[in-house]
């Protein structure tokens, strides 16, 4: 009986100032009157601040004429639009050269990664520098180097490079002939959506069958025939209606075609060739993941290396690829903010552009902020999907 | 009777044979690492034409076109630019690194005292030689000499205004001087603070794990161009009317809290790879807190992320060349300043520049990958699988 009335009893814990409950209890209120007295001072100062050097606050300026220029604009945009557009345009910019970078970065890394681990003593050797040196190297001195090294230097207008399919670079930038959409050229954007539906039923279906009945079908060229087929077909239903505009040259400057400014193109260029670098090591340790047991109980399967690749060897080695490589899309978006070192009107040049014509500091940065932290959880929430169809599926 | 011993056993060992030459000499090297298979060879080709492409034109760009020693441009410019070389001349500029190298080391630091930077060097290499080779005893010493000792003594000695030492500015600071002590008070700063973000992550206090989790996500999804706006726009605000700080501390500040809630990311994988048992066992031991997490979690723990952790030291490393963006000029700032000098300005200056300064962060940055690696394979106990 009386051990029971011990049990019953609440442990002895000794002095209550070693009770974790307790401590715990008055350290985080202490972080909480702390965090709440800054907070209040900082309130403060700010307003005291805004005051005195008579700055307005809130976000109604984002609706004052904006009045200066920006050199691409992807949308509509004049100095007399408004501050809110300039942002817009600057997100667009953006968002244009994280995605166009993230696409290279990806294609060039795997190959490097690739290379990397290739049996061939001289091809492994050239990833490795590669590697090694864009590794070590700031990505603001990579932009630099493209831009104020290469790109500047490169011929006048006058002299411009002529490059294969009427193409030509020159010091302002890379010249390439636009298409003009004719009448009846949705029937091409048409047949593409109907070729591209079509191409998946066609792989679906063959799957289906390869698992009834065992017996395969050529997937992959008859996607690429109807991809390309249909388009072509209905090119040339509706009478051949795109045409191209060539740049031409004329004395002091090229006329027509489409022009990609030096700015996003070494931009463009040093983020490709500096995530690459990234990318290629976390391939690399991806490939190396995947234990030599699964090569060899594939081969003798009796697959072959091509298949073995395909079917056992890149399949888990994205499992460990794919959330490294997240990361790595969100640095490449992050430092896409570089660009205002040479002038391409990104978010952070034109938030920045508008932050010091109003002065309202504490909105600009606030806007900036709010953006990055929007695109970065975008970007990791498509990832996030990427990863989950790519997981282990276990029991 | 006679005795047949058939029974024969040897008493020394046949001498290993040769190799077949099949299989040994540069030959076979060349068959087994070039050529195996016609999927090989034409990769060696490709390889080939892109080094024979690339290689030739680099080695004459910076060895043998290239211009050492000259007093201005004329010694880096054609002819027709109105300088010495040939039409169609290409090469390296180093003319312009050798005259300028002064200005890329210190900024615009007074010459007259340059000899504090150069002491404070001296100081940071003569503690920190010691610290890397493991053999070298005394090492808590060494520790607080350099992360205690030398920071007051450089502080004195870079800024000056006591003991007789006229005081500069750190506007004036520039060069290698800033991107140096920039990644060094940002690493000594970001490695603990990290290390207290990634404990307060873990913690059971919700409010302060909260804390943490908000700051540590917000700076991990923000540039840090925006980190450095933030605090060299907005930081001034924050502050009572008529208080200011200094350009070059508010860097600081930007720099270390951004490395320190990546570092405190890094942290985390290391505190979360120890099994559960170290904890409990360390609890089981009756250590408090503190006890716990210094001397028995935190040790395993760091060890274990030593790759992680001096990957962020280079990307800090790296990252302090965006100082740039809120004028600032560290190498990399400088040596894009001098571009605009009339003296020197050639087509070939800002890629000779730009080589040097890639040149100097890739001998900092790959040092310390590689003793990084070297670390790693020192305090491997075998436990790893």
């Amino acid at each position: 009986m009386a051990s029971q009335e011990i049990l019953s009893e609440e442990p002895n814990r000794g002095s209550f100032i070693n009770d974790p409950k307790i401590r715990s209890l008055v350290f985080q209120t202490l972080v909480v009157i702390l965090l709440f007295g800054s907070v209040w001072w900082v309130v403060n100062n700010v307003i005291d601040n805004l005051q005195r050097l008579h700055i307005a606050s809130g976000f109604a300026f984002l609706k004052g004429r904006a009045g200066f220029d920006i050199s691409q604009t992807p949308i509509a945009y004049t100095s007399d639009s408004t501050y809110g557009r300039a942002i817009i345009v600057g997100l667009i910019n953006t968002i244009i050269v994280a995605v166009a970078g993230i696409v290279t970065a990806t294609i060039i890394g795997f190959v490097v990664g690739i290379g990397r681990l290739s049996q061939n003593w001289l091809i492994q050797k050239i990833c490795t520098v590669y590697v090694e040196v864009f590794r070590n190297i700031p990505p603001l001195l990579v932009i630099f180097f493209w831009y104020s090294g290469v790109l500047a230097v490169l011929p006048a207008p006058r002299d411009s490079i002529h490059l294969p399919f009427g193409s030509y670079l020159n010091q302002r930038g890379f010249y390439f002939p636009s298409a003009i959409w004719g009448d009846g050229s949705w029937l091409i954007l048409v047949a593409l959506v109907v070729a591209l539906a079509m191409a998946w039923f066609v792989a679906h279906r063959a799957r289906q069958r390869q698992l009834t009945t065992g017996q395969q079908f050529p997937v992959f060229w008859t996607s690429v025939g109807l991809i390309v087929g249909l388009p072509l077909l209905a090119y040339a239903l509706s009478g051949f209606p795109v045409t191209f505009d060539f740049p031409k040259q004329s004395t002091f400057n090229l006329t027509g075609g489409f022009q990609v400014k030096p700015e996003f193109l070494s931009l463009y260029l040093a983020l490709s060739c500096y995530t690459a670098a990234f990318i290629a090591e976390i391939v690399r340790a991806g490939i190396r993941g995947v234990s030599k047991g699964q090569t060899e109980a594939a081969a003798a399967l009796g697959l072959r290396s091509g298949s073995i690749l395909r079917l056992v060897v890149v399949p888990q080695a994205m499992r460990i690829v794919i959330p490294p490589l997240t990361s790595q899309y969100l640095n490449l978006t992050k430092n896409s903010s570089l660009a205002i070192a040479i002038g391409y009107p990104d978010l952070t040049a034109t938030a920045g552009t508008v932050l010091n014509q109003t002065g309202q500091a504490v909105e600009g940065v606030l806007i900036m902020m709010v953006v990055y932290l929007i695109l970065s959880l975008v970007t990791s929430a498509v990832m996030n999907v990427v990863n989950a169809r790519m997981a282990l599926v276990e029991r | 009777m006679q005795e047949h011993d058939l029974s024969w056993v040897r008493t020394e060992m046949v001498l290993a044979e040769r190799a077949p030459t099949s299989e040994r000499g540069p030959v076979a090297w060349v068959r087994k690492n070039l050529i195996a298979t016609t999927g090989d060879t034409i990769l060696t080709i490709i390889g080939f034409v892109i080094v024979a492409m690339i290689l030739p034109q680099v080695i004459n760009w910076a060895f043998l076109s290239a211009q050492w020693t000259g007093p201005d441009r004329t010694v880096c410019t054609t002819v027709a630019q109105g300088g010495i070389q040939q039409d169609g001349w290409s090469g390296a500029c180093w003319a312009f690194v050798n005259a300028k190298f002064g200005q890329f080391m210190f900024g615009t630091y007074p010459i007259e005292e340059r000899w504090r930077p150069i002491l404070v060097a001296i100081l940071f290499v003569a503690l920190l030689a010691p610290m890397l080779i493991p053999r070298v005893p005394r090492k808590g010493l060494n520790a607080l000499l350099l992360f205690v000792a030398l920071p007051i003594v450089a502080f004195i000695l870079l800024v000056g205004g006591m003991f007789g030492l006229p005081h500069v500015e750190t506007a004036r600071w520039g060069g290698l001087l800033v991107t140096l002590s920039l990644s060094f008070v940002g690493i000594a700063v970001s490695l603990p603070l990290g290390t207290m973000l990634a404990l307060g992550r873990r913690s059971k206090m919700p409010i302060v794990k909260m804390l943490c989790i908000i700051f540590i996500e917000t700076v991990r999804g923000i540039p840090l161009i925006t980190v450095l706006f933030f605090v060299s726009v907005m930081l001034p605000l924050f502050l009572p009317a008529g208080v200011t700080f200094d350009k070059f501390l508010r860097a600081l500040i930007g720099v270390s809290l951004f490395a320190a809630a990546y570092m405190a990311e890094v942290v985390r994988g290391g505190l979360q790879a120890i099994p559960k048992g170290q904890y409990e066992g360390a609890d089981s031991l009756g250590l408090g807190y503190w006890q716990k997490m210094g001397l028995i979690v935190l040790p395993q723990a760091l060890k274990l992320v030593i790759p992680g952790i001096v990957n962020t030291f280079i990307g800090m490393f790296k990252d302090t060349s965006l100082v740039l963006i809120i004028s600032m000029f560290d190498l990399l700032g400088v040596v894009k300043q001098n571009f605009s000098d009339p003296n020197w300005a050639t087509p070939q200056t800002a890629r000779s520049g730009l080589v040097f300064a890639a040149f100097v962060f890739w001998l900092f940055c790959f040092g310390m990958s590689r003793y990084s690696m070297y670390t790693e394979r020192r305090l491997d106990t075998g436990y790893k699988r």
